[in-house]
């Protein structure tokens, strides 16, 4: 039996039924979160006077648009680290693995179930902060934020860093086996991108064309391995019977 | 040789199961398990909790990996290669349905659909849901089912791909009579339909009355067979005659009556018969008894219980344990 994009798709239809119906969902992790992330930023870039130095304008852009990396990086990471572990606490899993389903197909349907609403909320947001500032901050701001090179980066790693939170969500998801300790590792294996993008973001590292390039690369590299890898984490055994080969 | 018989008998047989074990580190879950299942047979695979029952089902369910042993199920042969494909051919339905409780029950059953990667789909999940008796009950959320309806919903999903074999661990668990009863009816319907049925339980009752042929599991697999020839094999035959007031020799009436080997007292006016023949002694006794006088109320067959057999079973084990 091949890879069936029809299994893939079974799943992904069920997850966003799922949350559809999931108010902690709707309301707090596709809402309330994203919009702390987006009333901050806005707030740092509103805030800014207009005889600001062109440092503490490029500190204020960088921390503004750091946070709205955040939405990415943290609002998949809980759904993500649920994902394989939470199944098999409310004892769904089982029935799903004695399916044909390969490890594979579950888990890129609940990858695309996670990045689907986690982009569509992203860009959104993104959307209306860059309406935001078009509309209100001051000619400076409104200036550098969109003849830089923040959009594309922004709209590039955007994606990019959905996709680690998420593989690494669920390979922790994967092995854990308690679900509150699965989504605080979760939250807790997002730091290290978020933090070369910040590190970025106050000119501790000089950013470049190269670096980031560099990163988007390495990111783009563990989102394409990292379906495989997890998969291959992915120990049936041990999901159903708690114990190793 | 072996493996030619294997694949001759696969043909015929829905399961073949030969040597089957299966251990966690030092713990065994089942060992050295062998036995065959018909197709259309419903099979009754007894134990107490703790028995193996369960990892049984998540091995042939390819869920799990023997430690030894082969088995063919539905015509495969057993191994992780081929997990998918004995997993297509089979549907198992653990002892909790483990439903998504926040969708409907027909978002449910398409779901899994999906997964089987069936044609009309709607057609199937009507079916499945005519079947248990839920049509009317589809667009509900399964948060708000009663378990028992929660077990009939499973039981639907069970049923969507015709598996060529069912295996059911423990559906009755934790359901009221009436519930069970519900279950129990289904059950009989699939048998009506040939479905071949792997049934896991400990309510032998439920064993005696559902299934063709049982096996008692108690980390070894201890009996298998039509549970009337269980009580062959278990018990020795008997006669139970109960007469008004009691005789005043037993000895002259019932012994060198032919077809009876012995007997003893049993209560008041009551008597167990041991024999080797009940249809030759069961006249002869009646003769005797007439011929001394008595007034007979009752002359009948021992029958021992499916409950009988297994206590005797599971007794021996603990018995040789503590030996």
């Amino acid at each position: 039996m091949s890879f069936s994009w029809t299994r893939v798709g079974a799943i992904l239809v069920k997850e966003l039924n799922d949350y559809r119906r999931n108010r902690f969902v709707m309301v707090f992790t596709m809402t309330i979160l994203p919009l702390i992330f987006i009333a901050a930023p806005t707030v740092q870039l509103l805030s800014v006077p207009a005889a600001a130095s062109s440092s503490k304008l490029d500190a204020r852009i960088g921390l503004s648009l750091l946070y709205m990396l955040l939405i990415p990086a943290i609002v998949p990471s809980t759904l993500a680290a649920y994902s394989v572990i939470g199944e098999r606490e409310q004892g769904t899993l089982e029935p799903i693995l004695i399916t044909p389903v390969r490890p594979e197909e579950f888990l890129i349907g609940k990858a695309l179930a996670v990045v689907i609403p986690t982009l569509v909320v992203a860009y959104t947001l993104f959307g209306v902060f860059l309406a935001l500032a078009a509309l209100f901050a001051h000619h400076g701001i409104e200036s550098a934020i969109f003849s830089g090179s923040h959009i594309p980066v922004q709209v590039a790693f955007t994606p990019l860093l959905a996709g680690w939170s998420i593989w690494v969500g669920i390979a922790i998801s994967a092995r854990s086996s308690d679900v509150r300790a699965a989504q605080q590792l979760s939250v807790l294996a997002n730091i290290p991108p978020v933090a070369i993008v910040a590190l970025m973001g106050f000119n501790v590292i000089t950013p470049s064309t190269g670096l980031a390039l560099g990163l988007a690369v390495a990111l783009l590299a563990v989102d394409a391995l990292g379906w495989r890898a997890v998969a291959a984490m992915f120990d049936r055994e041990r999901l159903i019977a708690g114990a190793r080969r | 040789m072996s493996l030619h018989r294997t694949a001759a008998r696969a043909d015929h047989a829905a399961l073949v199961v030969e040597h089957l074990s299966k251990r966690f580190g030092d713990r065994v879950a089942f060992d050295d398990v062998s036995f065959e299942v018909g197709y259309g047979e419903v099979f009754g695979f007894l134990g107490p909790n703790g028995a193996g029952k369960t990892t049984t089902v998540r091995t042939l369910g390819t869920l799990i990996a023997p430690t030894s042993g082969s088995a063919t199920v539905a015509g495969v042969p057993l191994s992780a290669a081929n997990g998918p494909a004995i997993r297509a051919r089979i549907s198992i339905m653990p002892e909790s349905p483990g439903l998504y409780l926040r969708l409907t029950v027909a978002e449910n059953l398409r779901c899994f659909a999906g997964l089987y990667e069936l044609d009309d789909i709607q057609e199937r999940i009507d079916r499945a849901l005519r079947a248990v008796k839920l049509l009317d009950r589809a667009s509900d959320p399964c948060g708000s089912l009663s378990k028992g309806l929660r077990q009939r919903v499973g039981l639907a999903r069970a049923l969507l791909n015709d598996p060529a074999v069912l295996f059911l661990d423990e559906p009755t668990s934790g359901l009221d009579p009436v519930a069970a009863h519900d279950v129990h009816e289904l059950i009989v319907s699939l048998r009506e339909q040939g479905v071949t049925i792997f049934l896991t339980t400990h309510r032998l009752e439920e064993a005696e009355r559902l299934c063709h042929r049982v096996a008692i599991l108690n980390t070894s697999l201890r009996l298998v067979g039509r549970p009337d020839e269980l009580h062959e094999r278990l018990f020795n035959q008997a006669l139970e005659v109960r007469v008004r007031g009691s005789l005043a020799n037993p000895g002259s009436v019932f012994d060198g009556l032919p077809g009876v080997d012995a007997w003893e007292l049993a209560g008041s006016g009551g008597y167990q018969l041991a024999v080797s023949e009940p249809e030759l002694a069961a006249p002869a006794v009646a003769r005797a008894l007439v011929g001394a006088g008595a007034d007979i109320l009752s002359l009948a067959e021992s029958r021992h219980s499916l409950e009988d057999i297994y206590l005797q079973l599971i007794d021996e084990d603990v018995e040789a344990k503590r030996r």
